[in-house]
């Protein structure tokens, strides 16, 4: 095989001299099941500074989930904690905007009121004419301005992700945790809103978590990469995109993208084959 | 690069049942309301005529319409009056207890496994057959059948709420607290709008239930309601009037159905399937 060799990169590259604002540390959960404790998570570490985006691959009901809803405030580590700004993780809060596979955005709501339904609670309540502003900017970044009072329910999947983002982006959070966001949409769709995600995130600037088992998602969106084993989820490689921002569909077709996604394919594809030789079954 | 990528995405505009375009006109609607009923009376006059039963055990539509406006001018107004007013009590009284116990048996999942088999076990008992046990014990009066209208619509009405409220997905209680909502928020912006459609829900079925309770406990103990006119009339054979009743009853259910969905329509037009 005829591959162009990745540079052996540090654990952090120095391109992220930036402070740390995310650190798994030692972090390992087991859930209690019928045939007693379940290791889920097996001392993870490793750490996202800020600005970076970074990626947690793995095989399906591995694990990620869980890792993700341990920085929401979701789960608690069963050993271990997560250090969000060198602080652990206590409950769930609006500095950390969550975008889950299933949107969530609330049916009996508009467009309009899903956006500013952070901006009327007590934790970041804004006056109306800023509430409006806010919620006309994102509609407008999001192309959802046309459906403003339109309910969810004529929405389709994709508008709906968006208003899922554009919701969470509305109270200003610190941090972006996607939990597999694109996983339901057509691959045309999907492709867009990757775009659409690159293109929102340099006006906004966010640390980013994203979960996802699609390795070119993966490669495109982040600035590193961390390959979990078959549960219990462990860090099987953690890799530097050697891409800069901003991306463009270009970007896919690079050597060196190619190489890096057969090498990524081939790390998760034998943590598949792994997780088939489990006897137990998977449960997210 | 390209940034306008929303762009590409498919804009869908909200679906329209363009098939029903066709018959929008008002007209053509009013037609389409009246087609079954004009071929009830159509085929009740032909049973009468076709000789097949006795034309003196089946009063004609037209007898009929002309009883209904001399009963109005004497008691039917104040029967109907008297069987709605016990079914808005009771079942006012028995969805108001049941939608917070029936919200508890569905939130709280541990609640459900210990009390679900009592309630199973109450709600299998038709409210007809306890009305004997509700003479005894609260008389014939007006309260014991407030008492058999609450029983029969609490029982409706929790099954529907707490099965409606098991089913709310929570991820919007997620979704809710990662955006800053306390508790408190919670309840009232989120729970409290998904809950909505199940209350509507549980009233909608404790007023069929009901009615047909309550007309059960009119035949049994009662002077004035629709079901002691059909008891009354039916003593005395008096046929039409029998069909004036039933056709009352009818009537006021279907009004109630109704304006029920016209409410619901209202309260929740965010919900994809309405009644």
């Amino acid at each position: 095989m005829n591959r162009v060799p990745l540079p052996e990169e540090p654990y952090l590259n120095p391109k992220w001299a930036e402070p740390i604002r995310i650190h798994f540390d030692k972090v390992s959960v087991e859930f209690e099941t019928a045939a007693g404790p379940m290791r889920v998570i097996d001392d993870v570490s490793f750490e996202v500074s800020n600005g970076e985006f970074v990626s947690i691959i793995g095989p399906s009901g591995c694990g990620k989930t869980t890792l993700m809803n341990i920085v929401g405030g979701f789960v608690k580590p069963t050993t271990g904690r997560v250090l969000l700004d060198g602080r652990p993780v206590a409950a769930p809060g609006p500095d950390r905007g969550v975008i889950f596979q299933e949107y969530g955005v609330f049916p009996w709501l508009t467009v309009r009121q899903n956006i500013e339904f952070g901006l009327k609670l007590e934790a970041n309540r804004k006056p109306a004419a800023e509430r409006t502003a806010i919620a006309n900017r994102y509609m407008g970044l999001m192309g959802l301005t046309d459906f403003a009072d339109h309910f969810p329910k004529h929405l389709s999947g994709g508008m709906r992700q968006r208003l899922a983002i554009a919701r969470a982006y509305a109270v200003k959070p610190q941090f972006l945790l996607m939990d597999e966001p694109f996983g339901a949409l057509d691959a045309q769709t999907r492709s867009a809103m990757q775009d659409l995600l690159l293109h929102v995130l340099e006006s906004e600037g966010k640390t980013v978590l994203l979960i996802t088992h699609s390795v070119d998602e993966a490669i495109y969106l982040s600035s590193r990469i961390v390959v979990v084993t078959a549960r219990p989820a462990r860090v099987r490689k953690i890799i530097e995109v050697p891409f800069g921002y901003p991306r463009t569909p270009h970007t896919q077709e690079e050597p060196r993208f190619v190489a890096l996604r057969t090498e990524i394919r081939e790390l998760v594809m034998e943590e598949y084959a792994a997780q088939a030789r489990q006897r137990v079954p998977a449960t997210d | 690069m390209v940034y306008g990528t929303f762009d590409l995405l498919p804009a869908q505009a909200p679906r329209r049942h363009r098939f029903v375009m066709a018959r929008d006109s008002l007209p053509a609607r009013v037609l389409l309301v009246l087609a079954p009923w004009v071929l009830i009376v159509a085929f009740w006059y032909g049973v009468r005529a076709s000789g097949f039963v006795n034309p003196a055990l089946v009063p004609a539509p037209h007898d009929v319409a002309a009883k209904f406006v001399e009963l109005m001018r004497q008691r039917l107004a104040l029967d109907i009056w008297m069987s709605t007013q016990r079914v808005f009590v009771g079942v006012a009284l028995g969805v108001t207890v049941s939608v917070p116990v029936g919200f508890c048996l569905g939130w709280y999942k541990g609640l459900r496994t210990f009390i679900d088999p009592v309630i199973n076990f109450f709600r299998a008992l038709p409210p007809i057959a306890l009305i004997p046990l509700v003479i005894v014990y609260f008389g014939i009066g007006e309260v014991a059948k407030t008492v058999i209208l609450f029983y029969a619509s609490f029982f409706a009405g929790v099954i529907v709420m707490y099965e409606g409220i098991a089913q709310i997905s929570p991820i919007y209680v997620r979704v809710a607290r990662t955006l800053g909502a306390n508790d408190l928020e919670i309840f009232g912006k989120v729970i409290v709008p998904l809950t909505i459609p199940h209350i509507l829900t549980a009233v909608r079925v404790a007023l069929g239930v009901a009615w047909a309770t309550l007309v059960a406990s009119e035949l049994i103990a009662a002077q004035q309601g629709l079901g002691a006119l059909i008891q009354n009339a039916s003593s005395f054979f008096q046929l039409d009037i029998i069909y004036v009743g039933i056709i009352c009853i009818g009537l006021i259910a279907l009004t109630m159905d109704l304006a029920l969905r016209a409410a619901t329509r209202r309260l929740v037009a965010w919900q994809d399937r309405l009644a």
